[in-house]
């Protein structure tokens, strides 16, 4: 504050006190935001540790992690190969998007385009129910009813009690909403001045949902599906349940098959003891899972930034 | 080019409009499976699982004979948890919501970071915060052991991302009209964000710290590795104390092979899934009763 004869403006509102106290607020609000840097910061140390510990273990070579196809590591024997549970990530995921993305989008759609605004006031959010149904409950229903029931009985698939399919199946059910409502926010959101100019032109409705719609609203719809996979890459308790706990490098989904989630789940079920290679696996294996995300969840955002721009 | 783009679209034509209908026909139908299932889960659920549901059942601890076991511990676990995630979520995340759409200035990068950085945790698998919770929190730097507090800090960790989420969706809504209106009359910053902003905002708030609690209730994989135990003949008595949820419960039931004990899991379900639906009831309320229309 100056010492001259006039207060200044400041002064006189009386603000001059009351900014130091300002000034603590936005620092602790600040520090707030900053658990949020911490977070990740804790996840990546913790995994990376371990992980930088698990490879100066004997039995284990980077190159055997990477290119091995067995992974046994809690037998006397080890093997430490990861080919078998990035691949039944992979198959289980690619079963749960060849069931999500038809249906999401379908919805999306439907939702988007065609449905009265009753109908949809009624769908939408039951749809999201399907979103906030534990993922444990999930497993239940594919073991206990969708694969004797449905894959064994109706289909007559002949699949294993627990297995690959099932799992897919079920994770792609369970990232439907994911999937439908961003696409939906996507074809929200292209103008309807695009959509009259079709009509002008003697489009019909399907004609300028498809060949109007959909184009325009594609890099949001990509990152729907995206996001989707994301999903379906880090979803833990329905393969855990459903899927099994046998490491494979068989493509049959009719067989059962481990994620790297469902081994993470599996082996930190029992008590680990800290420092034992089984202990360290976990973590090899969770920064696998989190690399493999993180970039999966980068190329998402980017995309949907991307079609927030071009019409917003 | 317009000559052109009508030839794209062709002359509406019988079979044209043949298939327009049938295009309807297959979205609606795409639409329904998602609700089908839904309807299957739930009706499966509620056949396996009512007939197991009793006074007896919502009061006695787990056994080993499924005749006497119970989901007393895995009722009060679950409410201990929700107690502690509440207490951290909400003022940490109300208080970043409030610095990222109050304070910060989106041309510096730190704040440009935290954005993006909380954008990706909301999409990180829940067992990578499990293995996290087990590293640092139960073991590690916190060493706070299988315990009520350890679980709750994890699942917190879990939910944080989607509270900040929706607080800031919540803070947004309000128009920034008031703020300046405030401001106007002389009040600081932070004055207007307490008096104005956040006596606005709370039911939106409310409504997002809610529905993040019922994610929570139901997430099973962090406790998994955070070791919770499944087999726990008692409720927890403080933060320090052992304890079971029910989704770990549930968990622990669909892994024997015990006929009898899946019946128990699907009886546990029915219940897990009434809190979830109160919850959500209770949110739905919130919004409906306080949302302001500006």
């Amino acid at each position: 504050m100056q010492q001259g004869a006039t207060p200044s403006a400041k002064e006189v509102l009386g603000v001059a006190q009351r900014h130091f106290g300002e000034k603590i607020i936005k620092a602790l609000l600040f520090l707030a935001a900053l658990v949020s840097i911490l977070i990740t910061v804790g996840i990546v140390f913790s995994l990376v540790g371990e992980t930088l510990a698990f490879f100066q273990d004997d039995a284990v070579t980077v190159k055997a992690f990477l290119t091995g196809a067995e992974w046994s590591p809690l037998f006397s024997d080890p093997e430490f190969g990861i080919r078998p549970l990035v691949q039944g990530t992979l198959i289980i995921s690619a079963i749960g998007l060849l069931v999500a993305v038809p249906l999401g989008l379908g919805t999306a759609v439907y939702l988007s385009e065609y449905a009265r605004p009753r109908v949809r006031a009624v769908v939408k959010p039951t749809l999201e129910l399907l979103a906030g149904i534990p993922t444990v409950v999930f497993g239940y229903f594919a073991l206990t009813y969708f694969t004797p029931k449905i894959l064994n009985g109706i289909f007559g698939l002949d699949v294993a009690v627990f297995n690959g399919l099932a799992g897919g199946i079920i994770v792609g059910i369970m990232i439907i909403p994911t999937v439908a409502s961003i696409a939906e926010d996507a074809m929200a959101s292209v103008p309807q001045s695009l959509r009259e100019g079709a009509y002008g032109l003697g489009a019909s409705k399907r004609q300028v949902a498809t060949r109007v719609v959909f184009p325009a609203a594609l890099s949001g719809i990509v990152a729907s599906v995206v996001l989707g996979a994301s999903r379906a890459v880090g979803e833990t308790m329905i393969v855990l349940i459903a899927a099994g706990q046998v490491p494979t490098t068989s493509l049959d989904p009719r067989q059962p098959m481990e994620t790297m989630t469902a081994f993470i789940g599996a082996t930190g079920k029992g008590d680990v003891p800290t420092g034992s290679t089984g202990y360290k696996a976990i973590f090899a294996v969770g920064f696998t899972l989190f690399v493999m995300t993180l970039i999966i969840n980068a190329i998402a955002i980017r995309l949907v930034r991307k079609y927030r721009q071009v019409y917003e | 080019m317009t000559s052109e783009s009508v030839q794209t679209f062709g002359a509406p034509s019988p079979a044209g409009k043949l298939r327009d209908w049938a295009f309807v026909v297959l979205l609606a139908v795409l639409t329904s499976v998602g609700l089908v299932v839904l309807a299957a889960l739930l009706i499966d659920t509620a056949i396996d699982g009512v007939p197991s549901l009793s006074f007896d059942f919502l009061t006695s601890f787990p056994s080993a004979f499924p005749a006497r076991a119970g989901i007393e511990s895995a009722v009060m676990g679950t409410l201990w948890l929700m107690l502690v995630v509440a207490i951290v979520i909400i003022p940490l995340g109300i208080a970043t919501a409030l610095y990222l759409e109050e304070y910060a200035d989106r041309s510096k990068w730190w704040n440009r970071l935290i954005e993006v950085n909380i954008q990706n945790l909301a999409a990180v698998p829940s067992i990578v915060y499990g293995i996290l919770g087990l590293a640092y929190i139960v073991r590690g730097p916190l060493d706070l052991g299988r315990t009520v507090l350890a679980g709750g800090l994890t699942l917190s960790l879990v939910v944080l991302p989607v509270v900040i989420i929706t607080s800031r969706e919540a803070i947004r809504a309000v128009p920034p009209s008031i703020k300046e209106g405030a401001l106007a009359l002389g009040a600081t910053q932070w004055q207007a964000i307490w008096r104005q902003i956040l006596p606005s905002s709370i039911p939106g708030i409310a409504t997002g710290v809610i529905l993040s609690l019922s994610r929570a209730i139901g997430e099973t994989a962090p406790l998994i590795l955070v070791g919770a135990a499944t087999f726990v003949a008692f409720n927890p008595t403080g933060l320090d104390s052992a304890f079971t949820a029910l989704p770990l419960q549930i968990f622990s039931w669909i892994s024997q092979p015990n006929e009898d004990f899946q019946s128990l899991a699907a009886a546990a379900i029915v219940v897990l899934l009434v809190m979830l639906i109160m919850l959500n009831a209770v949110a739905i309320w919130l919004r409906n009763k306080y949302q302001r229309r500006w």
